[in-house]
C-alpha cells in the first residue's frame, strides 16, 4: 500500500502569501482525495503563524509552520521540505512553478530521488497519475503518465480555483535541523524594476508590440499607431529582452500587470507569462498572422492578418 | 578557469502542423539552439573575454548526431570545446525526467570540474524549467535559478534574480555554482564567418553513457508520454475578416465605441 498523503508548499514573498499558495491547496486536495489521504500544507520563513492561519482553509488537514527566516530561500526550503517528506508519510509534494518554486523544487527531487514533472495545468488520477502540461510554448498539451509514487509536482498559477473557507487544520511548528554550511546563498535585497518615463499599468489605452513586428526600425510605425490613437506603447518579452523598448514596457508576467480599456495585441502570440499580465483588460483585440496564436483564445475581436497591412490603414483612420 | 554551459537543440513547431499518434512528424519541426543557452552562451563567453586569467568554456548536451550542427554554432560564438552525449538508450525515450537529464549532465560535470555552470532557465520545447537547480544539488554545489544579471567576484556570484511583478531579488551565491540564465541578460552575438570557420575544428567529443561510467538504465525513469493534442481552442473571439482595409474599418468602429480617439 503506498503512501496517500500529500504535502503542499506555500509560496511567499515579502511578508505576504502568493495567490498560488491558495490554488496548491485546491490541486493538493484533488490530489489527496484521489489517493485517500489527507492534505497538508507548510510554509518556511516569514511570518509563519500568520500565514499558516491563512492556508488552514477547507480541506486542510494539517499546516507545518517552519520559523526560519524571513524571505525565501532555496538552501532552507529544500531543506525544510525534504525534512518534512522524511517526517511524513507522502505519495506526493505538490510545489509552485513560480520563479522561487523553480529555485528548489528540482532539488528537493533529487535530494529525495522522486520523479519530477513541473508546470503542470491538470492532473487526473485513475490508477495512476496523468500529469497535463503544455509543450513547445503552448502548441502542443501532453499527457505525461507518472508510473512511480511518491512524486515531486510543481502547478502553474491560474489553472486551480484558490482554496476557501475555514478549516480546522491542526497547526504545528516543524523543527529543521540545517547545517550552516548547507547554505549556499544569501539574499541581500529585493528591487522594483521598471521605473521611467511611463507607468503602463495606469493606462486606459494600450497598444502592444510582440516578436511579429521582426525588426527594430518597424516599432516606428506603432508608434505612430498608439499616437494616432492617444494610446500607450507596451510590448511583450521579446521585444524588452532585445533591447528594443524598456522594461519598464513590458507586460507580462515578469514586467507589469495592465489593465486597460482596450488591448491591442500586435504580433503578440500569448503565451501564458503574457497573458498573466494583461488578461484583465476590458477589451482584448488581437492581431496575428497565426489563426491558433493562444493570444485569440481570451481577445474579444481579432485580425487573422498581417499587422504591416492591418496598422497603416487604420492610422489612417485615426489621423 | 572553467565554465560549463549546458546548451540543448530544441525543436520548433510550425504554426500549422499535424500530430500523428504521439509524435509531430519532422516535416513540421526546425531545430535550433534554445533561446534561453543562447542567452547563457553568452554569457559564458564575455566572461572569458573580460577577465584577465585563462577562461575554458565547455559546452556539454544531450542530443543525436543532428544536433552537432547547433553545437558547432555554440563553438562558433565562442565557446571553445564541447561534449555531446547520446545514447541508443536515449533514443527509446519520449520524455524524459529532467532530474535524470540533470543525472546525465552531472556525469560530465564531474568529469570536467567547472568553476561555475550556466544553464538556459528552461527548454524552449518541453519547458520543465528544472535541470539547472536539479544539476546543481546533485553536484552538490550552490545555484541561483532565473538570473539576469550576473557578476564574479571573490569566490562568489553577486546576481540578480527575475522574480515574478517586476521584482528582482538580489542574491550573493557561493562559486561554484550553477546559475540559470534569463533571457535578455545580454545581447547574444551572431557567430562570425571566422567564427563558423574555427568552429569546425575545435574539438567536439562525444560520449555514450557506458563511457560516463553510467548505467543506461539511468534513463529508465518513471515518466511515459501518454497522449499530446492540441490544446481546444477557447477563443470566442469575433474574427474581422476580409483585406486590410475592411478589417482596419471594422477595428475602428470597436475601438471609437470603446472611447479610443474622442479628445
Amino acid at each position: 500500500m503506498s503512501a496517500t498523503d500529500v504535502l503542499v508548499v506555500a509560496d511567499h514573498r515579502r511578508g505576504e502569501l502568493r495567490p498560488v499558495s491558495y490554488e496548491l491547496l485546491t490541486a493538493g486536495r484533488e490530489l489527496a482525495d484521489a489517493l485517500g489521504g489527507d492534505l497538508h500544507a507548510t510554509v518556511v520563513g516569514g511570518d509563519v503563524e500568520r500565514f499558516a492561519e491563512r492556508l488552514d482553509c477547507e480541506g486542510v488537514d494539517a499546516v507545518h509552520t517552519v520559523a526560519e527566516g524571513e524571505e525565501f530561500n532555496h538552501d532552507v526550503t529544500t531543506a525544510a521540505v525534504t525534512a518534512l517528506f522524511e517526517a511524513l508519510d507522502l505519495g506526493a509534494v505538490v510545489m509552485p512553478n513560480s520563479v522561487n518554486g523553480l529555485d528548489y523544487a528540482p532539488a528537493v527531487a533529487t535530494r529525495l530521488s522522486l520523479p519530477l514533472v513541473t508546470d503542470a495545468v491538470a492532473l487526473d488520477y485513475d490508477d495512476g497519475l496523468t500529469v497535463t502540461r503544455e509543450m513547445y510554448g503552448s502548441k502542443v498539451e501532453t499527457a505525461i503518465a507518472v508510473a512511480e509514487e511518491p512524486v515531486a509536482l510543481t502547478i502553474r498559477g491560474g489553472e486551480w480555483p484558490a482554496a476557501e473557507g475555514v478549516g480546522d487544520a491542526e497547526i504545528s511548528s516543524f523543527e529543521v535541523d540545517i547545517d550552516d554550511s548547507s547554505i549556499r546563498s544569501t539574499v541581500r535585497g529585493f528591487e522594483e524594476v521598471g521605473a521611467g518615463d511611463v507607468d503602463i499599468s495606469e493606462a486606459e489605452f494600450i497598444v502592444s508590440v510582440g516578436r511579429g513586428i521582426e525588426e527594430e526600425e518597424n516599432l516606428e510605425l506603432v508608434e505612430e499607431l498608439a499616437d494616432a490613437l492617444d494610446a500607450t506603447l507596451a510590448a511583450s518579452r521579446p521585444i524588452v529582452d532585445n533591447g528594443w523598448l524598456p522594461k519598464n514596457r513590458q507586460v507580462g508576467q515578469s514586467g507589469k500587470v495592465v489593465t486597460p480599456t482596450v488591448y491591442l495585441a500586435l504580433g503578440i502570440s500569448g503565451a501564458v507569462q503574457h497573458v498573466a499580465g494583461m488578461k484583465g483588460a476590458d477589451t482584448i483585440i488581437a492581431v496575428n498572422t497565426d489563426p491558433d496564436a493562444p493570444i485569440f483564445d481570451i481577445a474579444d475581436y481579432g485580425i487573422v492578418g498581417d499587422l504591416f497591412e492591418v496598422v497603416p490603414e487604420l492610422i489612417d483612420r485615426f489621423e | 578557469m572553467k565554465i560549463l554551459v549546458t546548451v540543448k537543440e530544441v525543436a520548433e513547431v510550425a504554426d500549422d502542423f499535424e500530430i500523428e499518434g504521439l509524435e509531430i512528424p519532422e516535416t513540421y519541426l526546425e531545430y535550433d539552439l534554445n533561446e534561453w543557452d543562447d542567452y547563457a552562451v553568452e554569457a559564458a563567453v564575455r566572461i572569458a573575454e573580460d577577465r584577465d586569467e585563462e577562461v575554458e568554456v565547455v559546452a556539454v548536451t544531450i542530443g543525436p548526431e543532428r544536433s552537432e550542427e547547433t553545437i558547432r554554432m555554440a563553438l562558433a560564438k565562442g565557446v571553445d570545446r564541447a561534449v555531446r552525449v547520446w545514447d541508443d538508450a536515449l533514443t527509446e525515450t519520449d520524455v524524459l525526467d529532467p532530474t535524470i537529464t540533470a543525472r546525465i549532465l552531472a556525469a560530465v560535470a564531474e568529469r570536467e570540474a567547472p568553476d561555475l555552470v550556466l544553464s538556459g532557465v528552461q527548454a524552449a520545447d518541453d519547458g520543465f524549467g528544472a535541470t539547472g537547480v536539479a544539476l546543481a544539488d546533485l553536484l552538490d554545489v550552490g545555484w541561483a535559478a532565473v538570473v539576469n544579471d550576473l557578476e564574479l567576484a571573490d569566490g562568489e556570484a553577486a546576481v540578480r534574480r527575475e522574480l515574478e511583478g517586476g521584482v528582482e531579488e538580489l542574491t550573493t551565491v557561493d562559486l561554484p555554482a550553477v546559475l540559470t540564465i534569463q533571457t535578455g541578460i545580454n545581447e547574444p552575438r551572431y557567430a562570425s564567418l571566422r567564427g563558423i570557420r574555427q568552429a569546425q575544428r575545435k574539438d567536439l567529443a562525444v560520449h555514450t553513457l557506458a563511457d560516463l561510467a553510467l548505467d543506461p538504465s539511468v534513463v529508465d525513469d518513471a515518466l511515459t508520454l501518454a497522449g499530446v493534442a492540441k490544446p481546444e481552442s477557447e477563443s470566442d473571439a469575433t474574427l474581422f475578416e476580409g483585406g486590410p482595409e475592411e478589417t482596419a474599418a471594422e477595428l475602428e468602429t470597436v475601438l471609437r465605441d470603446a472611447g479610443v480617439g474622442a479628445e
